[in-house]
């Protein structure tokens, strides 16, 4: 993009707002449509778990009839998953990569288009289960239960996951292929953001794994469809192979959630506590010993199921080692806000919350991991507490820390820091107040996926069920700063926390072909405080950013 | 800094240059080309790994009376193997910028794939076994028949390539993507019919 | 760094590990352990949450003291200092987890073969010779084509056992066969201190066996055999847990296991032995309903009740 082609061709173009409901291939556009899409997803599977929830708040299946309970919480686990976290970190990458390597758009434009528009059919698929019977057997959807309840209800569940699988592939090639060809010149791998490396980990985990869960549920939809006995015993065949092929995705898969978040945490906390990233090399490459380990752990999800003694301790041990890379990452973030100057705003607090929430839950992974303990609260809601720390209180606070980070560039408003900063506090109250006490009713006796549990576990649950609807109520402050900041919020500047990567460097929302003029890389991702002792140095430094900010 | 140009929010017709693929910067649909057919080399690890899990639990493989013609798949591996080869004259052709080369060499590969794909289709009328007959049948016609579906693509590639080589200089010896990318798949295909034939044909002889 | 800053990282590391300690042994989250293997699963779950609670206290206490600390002053726009890294702080903290972990996995190892999670006969897949088939079961059709020959066992647990019970798992209860006294019963009933083996199978979806107190969990997967021994050594009634989606009412698949006294064991099979089947079918129909619960026992009879043809069914089975 040369300066002298903006002078060959002067039309003007603005982005407008029926842009976002069309095939567009601006990567800004379809970030921004793949943020709205999930956050959409996010409200409707939220209100399948508050329903959850008020069914739980009684030992009666009273509430909702037990199929219908099954149903709901097979679409909420669902929908979380492949349409809120996944699509979000997609969206946050769609973003922001070209932005951070200094490139105009994605390697792949017009498939980056496509992946998203894979999204809402499957969505829509999901939900019309519901027409039909949605599926009951859970988001793991194991046979023979899966092919037994509901025929349609399952397939649509399948067809949509496929939909959703591909465009998620489609994704991670393109992430891939962006980051490793497409970076500014002068841009190595090694000053790039973080958040580049976190995505270049995920995709590639993307690209191993998820073609394997649609192989099973292709054979999966023919056991179910055309009477075939892959995984059905009944005809000879063996459910535990379906374990394995599924698990060896939706292992991976949670990385798949957690990665990108890992990325932009590292953005966040080393913005606002104004100091140079801890360790940048041990958190890039931890990413990539996260993403390999992660696809040989797979059967610790299947400890009590079709494993023999053997290979549950090969897969104990794999699964523990996890905790040193990512305690690398923990300890790191932690340096890094050792020391520094740490603005305590919205987009900072969820990061902070992220990182002690993200602890709990990965400490309790670590605790399921040894067989003895996880063979007593295997599918019990002590497993539901442990992936609800690491996934609430991991991928979706880092999340909310990444959309506030970034909500001033994407949209060229300030959002109400009052208001972000009471959703921090009643997202987090909430969170704990819900989740904490699923550990300890797992540890006592209560399993899983049951509308109706012993009335010795009422107390917690209702204090659960408070956490659940005071975590509900934290989605109003949310709501009302998004809508008040888009049409009442102040103009954003282009560098409002004076942070150093390169999407900083343009206007607030970038403009369509994203620089004006080709961006320079005048410092490192992280250089906050690097260059005080140089004199001259600084002045360059303080100069640029005097520079890139103006508005 | 100049705020008009900023606030103008210019822009180049840089919508039209991104469908473009190859402008301003190299041409990466080779690259991300490869990617897909890693991640489509995983879904046939998978279905694969599922095959060799039954092949070494079950008791007896193939099960029941089935016995599997092995001349005509042979013919048919041949055929699909060496049109890899022939494929492959295609593109030294367009290297030298020979054209006609180019849509001979395509057209016989176009018409050894589509003997294959007639073949395997014979063999299944022929079989006397059907899909849901036991285990083994389920996981033959599947794999052979998800195989097949690739090959058709392949097919539908080179025919596409082949439709757009009537139109001279459509592919020269410095731009030739779609007829690279179409080999590339080709040999993919074949690659993975080598081994599904392995496992699939020839393990439960031994 | 002066004294006083070591003094007090002292008396915070000591107060760390006291706490952590404490909370480890005190935590009180565990049902009663009913068995030498739950006490050492207790064990090792202690360990766990010593670990967990320094680690937690730790990270947060950091995370707190930065919160507090190093807050950016009003109107300060200045950096913090410029550290990227210090190589021996990151060797330690890669080195420290990669030990803990170590231990951990060696410890989950020890407790796990001391269960009899690597007995070679109860949990490893064997070889087959011929394929069997077994008729009967579901919906009239053939079932249990058995993959396995019906020797794939998986599971934990000493195979020498004292008494052997079968164990099926069917949609909403569980039918267990005492096999030296062919007693069928809809609860368990165990002597205490003995070696009990459970041959488990479920006849339509997967189940899992679960007693909490004996911190012991299985999946019962239709085709495999799978195999749980314990010795519980405390008298008492502890419930039985499906613990694997299986539908609707997977919920209210629950069940009683009775640890009885020598003698109370006995009495039991006396009192059994000489029942005959319609009596068998009304105890049944009545013991494996889900709950004590007498209104909800109401509420899902009609799903939980073992019908007629299911109960004759599994009398001629065995
Ligand atoms: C974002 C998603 C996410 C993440 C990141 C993780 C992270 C981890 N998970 Fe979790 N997990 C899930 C989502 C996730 N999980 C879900 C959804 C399920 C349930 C699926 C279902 O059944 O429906 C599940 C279930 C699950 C199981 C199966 C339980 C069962 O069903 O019986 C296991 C077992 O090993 C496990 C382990 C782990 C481990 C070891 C980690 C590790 O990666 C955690 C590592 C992090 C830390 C350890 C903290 C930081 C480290 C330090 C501070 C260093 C020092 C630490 C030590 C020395 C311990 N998880
Ligand atoms: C990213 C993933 C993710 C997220 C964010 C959540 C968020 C929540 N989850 Fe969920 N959950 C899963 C993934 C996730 N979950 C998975 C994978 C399962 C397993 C499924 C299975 O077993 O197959 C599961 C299962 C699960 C269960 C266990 C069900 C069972 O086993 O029987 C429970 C029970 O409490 C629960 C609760 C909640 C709650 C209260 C929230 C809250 O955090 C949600 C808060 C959000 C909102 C409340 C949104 C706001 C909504 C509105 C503004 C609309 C207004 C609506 C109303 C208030 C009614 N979840
Ligand atoms: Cu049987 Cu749940
Ligand atoms: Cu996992």
């Amino acid at each position: 993009m040369s300066s002298n082609s903006i002078s060959e061709n002067t039309h003007h173009k603005e982005r407008k707002l029926i842009d976002y409901f069309t095939f567009n291939t601006d990567h800004k556009v379809i970030g921004i449509q793949y943020l709205v899409t999930s956050f959409l997803f996010y409200f409707i599977g939220g209100a399948f778990a508050e329903v959850v929830r008020t069914e739980l708040a009684t030992p009666d299946p009273d509430f909702v009839s037990p199929e219908l309970y099954n149903q709901i919480f097979t679409l909420h686990g669902t929908i979380m998953i492949f349409l809120w976290i996944v699509p979000a970190g997609a969206a946050f990458a769609n973003y922001l990569i070209p932005l951070m390597i200094g490139t105009d758009d994605m390697a792949f434009p017009r498939l980056n288009a496509i992946a998203f528009w894979m999204i809402p059919p499957g969505g829509i698929l999901l939900l019309s289960s519901f027409l039909v019977g949605a599926p009951q057997s859970g988001w793991t959807s194991y046979p023979p239960l899966s092919l037994m309840t509901g025929k349609w209800g399952e397939e649509f569940w399948i067809l949509s996951l496929l939909l959703l699988g591909t465009s998620s592939i489609l994704g991670g090639i393109n992430f891939a292929t962006t980051i490793l060809k497409m970076r500014m010149k002068d841009m190595d791998l090694h000053s790039m953001p973080l958040f580049c490396w976190a995505m270049l980990a995920t995709s590639a985990l993307i690209l191993l794994s998820t073609p394997v869960l649609a192989g099973a549920l292709i054979l999966l939809s023919f056991d179910l469809m055309a009477g075939t006995n892959f995984f059905n015993p009944s005809g000879g065949g063996d459910p535990v192979v379906y374990q394995h092929l599924f698990w060896f995705y939706s292992h991976p898969a949670v990385y798949i959630m957690i990665l990108p978040f890992f990325g932009i945490v590292s953005e966040v906390i080393p913005v606002h506590s104004r100091k140079p990233i801890f360790g940048y090399r041990a958190i890039a490459y931890s990413s990539l010993a996260i993403s390999f380990l992660g696809l040989i752990v797979w059967a610790h999800h299947m400890f009590t199921s079709g494993t023999p003694g053997w290979l549950r301790m090969f897969f104990m041990a794999t699964t523990m080692l996890i905790a040193v890379p990512t305690g690398i990452k923990v300890f790191s973030w932690c340096a890094t806000m050792w020391g520094g100057k740490i603005e305590l705003n919205s987009p900072m607090l969820f990061s902070i919350g992220f990182l002690s929430s993200f602890l709990i839950g990965g400490i309790t992974g670590v605790m399921v991991a040894s067989v003895p303990f996880d063979i007593h609260v295997h599918d019990t809601y002590f497993i539901v507490g442990h992936f609800h720390y690491v996934l609430f209180g991991g991928s979706a606070l880092a999340l909310f820390s990444g959309f506030y980070h970034w909500f001033p560039k994407m949209t060229g408003k300030n959002y109400h820091e009052g208001l972000g900063q009471l959703h921090f506090i009643l997202t987090f109250v909430g969170l704990n107040l819900t989740f904490m006490p699923m550990h300890q009713l797992g540890l006592m006796g209560m399993n899983r996926r049951i509308a109706l549990y012993d009335i010795e576990f009422q107390p917690l649950n209702l204090l659960s069920t408070a956490g659940a609807y005071t975590m509900a109520i934290s989605t109003l402050p949310f709501v009302i700063n998004v809508a008040w900041s888009l049409f009442k919020g102040t103009q954003a500047e282009r560098n409002p926390w004076r942070a150093l990567t390169l999407e900083w460097q343009t206007a607030s929302p970038p403009i369509i072909e994203n620089f004006e003029e080709e961006p320079v890389l005048w410092s490192g991702p992280y250089d906050y405080g690097i260059d005080e002792e140089y004199d001259y140095e600084q002045e360059t430094v303080s100069d640029m950013l005097a520079d890139v900010g103006v508005k | 800094m100049q705020s008009t140009d900023i606030n103008s929010q210019v822009t180049v017709g840089y919508e039209k240059e991104a469908e473009g693929g190859h402008h301003g910067h190299p041409d990466f649909r080779m690259f991300g080309l490869v990617l897909f057919l890693v991640a489509e080399s995983m879904i046939f690890f998978g279905l694969f790994s599922a095959y060799m899990i039954y092949y070494a639990t079950m008791p007896e493989w193939p099960m029941g009376d089935i016995e599997l013609e092995l001349l005509l798949p042979s013919i048919n591996s041949v055929i699909l193997i060496s049109s890899s080869f022939v494929m492959h004259k295609g593109q030294s052709c367009i290297k030298n910028n020979d054209e006609k080369g180019l849509r001979i060499w395509f057209g016989i590969t176009a018409l050894m794939g589509a003997i294959f794909l007639v073949g395997q289709g014979y063999e299944y009328a022929t079989t006397g076994f059907s899909l849901t007959d036991n285990l083994f049948a389920s996981c033959f016609y599947v794999l052979t028949g998800f195989h097949g579906l690739h090959v058709a693509a392949g097919l539908s590639f080179i025919l596409a390539v082949l439709w757009r080589s009537r139109q001279a200089g459509h592919y020269s010896a410095e731009n030739h993507f779609g007829v690279e990318a179409a080999e590339l798949y080709w040999h993919f295909v074949d690659v993975v019919w080598i081994i599904l034939f392995g496992l699939v044909y020839l393990l439960p002889l031994s | 760094m002066n004294i006083p800053g070591n003094i007090i990282t002292l008396i915070a590391g000591i107060a760390l590990t006291l706490i952590s300690l404490w909370y480890g042994q005190n935590h009180g989250l565990m049902p009663i352990e009913a068995s030498q293997g739950a006490q050492d699963v207790d064990e090792l779950f202690n360990l766990m949450m010593t670990i967990a609670t320094g680690l937690f206290l730790i990270v947060e206490g950091v995370i707190v003291y930065c919160m507090i600390r190093f807050r950016r002053k009003k109107g300060d726009q200045t950096d913090g200092p410029g550290i990227e890294g210090n190589v021996p702080l990151e060797i330690v903290w890669t080195a420290i987890p990669t030990v803990v972990v170590f231990i951990l996995a060696l410890y989950s190892f020890e407790v796990y073969n001391n269960l009899g999670g690597l007995d070679p006969e109860t949990s490893r897949d064997f070889p087959q010779e011929e394929m069997q088939m077994a008729e009967g079961g579901n919906q009239g059709k053939m079932v249990a084509y058995n993959p396995h020959q019906g020797h794939l066992s998986l599971g934990i647990g000493n195979a020498n056992a004292d008494m052997e019970v079968d164990v099926n798992g069917i949609q909403y209860a569980w039918i267990f066969t005492g096999q030296d006294n062919g007693i069928v019963s809809g609860e368990l009933h165990v002597p205490v201190n003995k070696r009990v083996k459970l041959n488990m199978k479920a006849g339509d979806v997967i189940h899992a066996f679960w007693v909490p107190q004996l911190r012991l969990k299985q999946d019962v997967l239709p085709g495999r055999d799978s195999n749980l021994t314990f010795i519980a050594n405390r008298e008492g009634k502890y419930p039985i847990i499906c613990a694997e989606l299986c539908g609707p009412y997977h919920g209210g698949m629950k069940t009683f296991l009775y640890v009885h006294s020598e003698e109370e064991y006995e009495q039991w099979v006396q009192d059994n032995t000489f029942a005959n089947a319609q009596e068998k079918a009304d105890t049944m129909a009545s013991l494996s309903a889900p709950i004590t619960d007498e209104s909800r026992l109401q509420m899902h009879s009609h799903h939980l009740g073992i019908d007629e043809d299911v109960l004759k069914q599994l009398t001629i089975d065995n």
